[in-house]
């Protein structure tokens, strides 16, 4: 039943832009979408994610869920009869949870920062950046995807950055093809699944709004 | 039953380190303890955890996992037969478990360590206060997830009270060193008796560090900047 399941996210989200509503869509789970800006803090987001505040927030059968990678672990284990996001084996699984820290922690800071501010700053994050990349890339090496045939939770993870990739390469003036080809590659793959195409958000739609947001950090 | 080869590499001093052991414990996991030298990094560590270098590190047959949260985890599902359940079964309380588990390192352990970093009294008092704040909603939770039962995770311990209790030992340093109560038996009761209960469980016990002994080390990892 649509009902049973809700989320609420923001389209220019990092995460559950991309994250959550691939998990969701790999799994063939209906649900009902609101959108929800995390910064006019309305009432719904402050009920269901008190302590954060923060979106995604997915809510089934009346209970929040809230962080992207726990909702993706949640959605595994809930409709666990269909496609696994994670391996069945606990090493493999170990992995796959450590890629997803690895992303979940050391991505959001500086890719904001790349975009979002200028001089130092921006230039250290953007050589934060870069190192995270070139990690990732390696790791990647010659799998189709990180958890090998399978396109799964690291995969997942990744993913729901890839609607701002263009515009931190635009404003960090550095071009993710030319510097991580492996990594290039594995985003094309990605976006033959209808679950990525129907779930993230469009990249140029995300330039525009990176543009405002930029004028509006500085402003204030 | 056959558990295979198991190391830790890890410091006696680590909160991240005590999680592995407690789950090792909970299991009856018999391992070979790798202690790393404060202030070097062994070339078994940098190879087991290039990424990060950091402890704790379980070895299993040669394969390394990482992240103390995660090495918790994988105990529990690779050794699933042994012992009871360190995660809950059921897939909400799972993720409530892990949403209040990230909370502790991502939050209320970040306002702990800023006690010790902080720089003059009114940046240690606006850090106290940031603890308390946090601490108490770890009570909410713990009263939360307990359901009237002695521990986070019901019956017997789990993840998250590993996950907190292990925090229990430098909880105390920091204490001392703020000269400032921070788990206060009035504020959060329910936390106060977790935490006796916590540190008296028999997995728990031997691997506590002793409070004299960790304050000291605490003294050489957060050193005072001279007057």
């Amino acid at each position: 039943m649509a009902d049973e399941v809700i989320l609420l996210d923001y389209w220019p989200s990092m995460f559950g832009m991309g994250t959550t509503k691939i998990a969701l869509a790999e799994k063939g789970v209906a649900y009902e979408y609101k959108e929800t800006d995390p910064r006019a803090k309305t009432s719904s987001l402050i009920e269901t994610n008190p302590i954060h505040k923060k979106i995604p927030v997915l809510i089934h059968k009346g209970k929040q869920i809230c962080e992207p990678l726990i909702q993706l672990e949640y959605i595994d284990e809930v409709w666990s009869d269909t496609y696994p996001i994670l391996p069945s084996d606990p090493y493999q699984k170990a992995q796959a949870r450590f890629w997803g820290a690895f992303i979940d922690k050391k991505f959001y800071d500086p890719s904001w920062k790349v975009w979002g501010t200028t001089g130092e700053e921006q230039v250290t994050a953007k050589k934060e950046l870069l190192e995270h990349f070139k990690t990732l890339e390696t790791e990647l090496g010659d799998k189709t995807y990180y958890g090998g045939d399978v396109f799964g939770f690291v995969d997942i993870a990744l993913m729901g950055y890839y609607s701002w990739f263009k515009a931190i390469e635009k404003f960090g003036e550095f071009s993710i093809e030319a510097e991580f080809p492996k990594l290039t590659q594995w985003t094309k793959r990605c976006l033959e699944r209808e679950s990525v195409v129907m779930s993230i958000a469009d990249s140029d739609k995300i330039v525009e709004y990176a543009y405002v947001l930029r004028r509006k950090l500085r402003a204030e | 039953m056959v558990t295979g080869d198991v190391k830790l590499i890890g410091s006696w001093a680590s909160v991240f380190v005590m999680r592995a052991r407690i789950a090792l414990n909970l299991k009856s996991i018999s391992y070979e303890f790798l202690q790393e030298t404060y202030g070097t990094k062994s070339e078994l560590l940098l190879k087991s955890n290039p990424v990060h270098k950091k402890i704790p590190v379980l070895i299993h047959d040669d394969k390394p996992v990482c992240e103390s949260n995660i090495i918790v985890q994988y105990i529990d599902e690779a050794w699933s037969s042994y012992g009871l359940s360190i995660l809950p079964s059921q897939p909400y309380d799972r993720a409530i478990a892990r949403f209040w588990a990230a909370y502790v390192d991502d939050k209320w352990f970040i306002a702990l360590r800023s006690i010790l970093t902080a720089r003059g009294e009114e940046e240690k008092k606006a850090a106290i206060a940031e603890v308390e704040e946090r601490t108490d909603h770890l009570e909410k939770a713990f009263i939360e997830c307990s359901n009237g039962k002695p521990f986070f995770n019901g019956d017997h311990i789990g993840y998250l009270d590993i996950a907190l209790g292990s925090f229990l030992g430098w909880w105390k340093v920091v204490e001392l060193d703020a000269n400032h109560i921070l788990l206060d038996e009035t504020k959060t009761p329910s936390l106060f008796q977790w935490a006796e209960r916590f540190c008296n469980d028999p997995d728990v016990k031997p691997l506590m560090p002793e409070t004299t002994k960790l304050a000291e080390f605490a003294r050489k990892l957060f050193p005072k900047p001279q007057a």
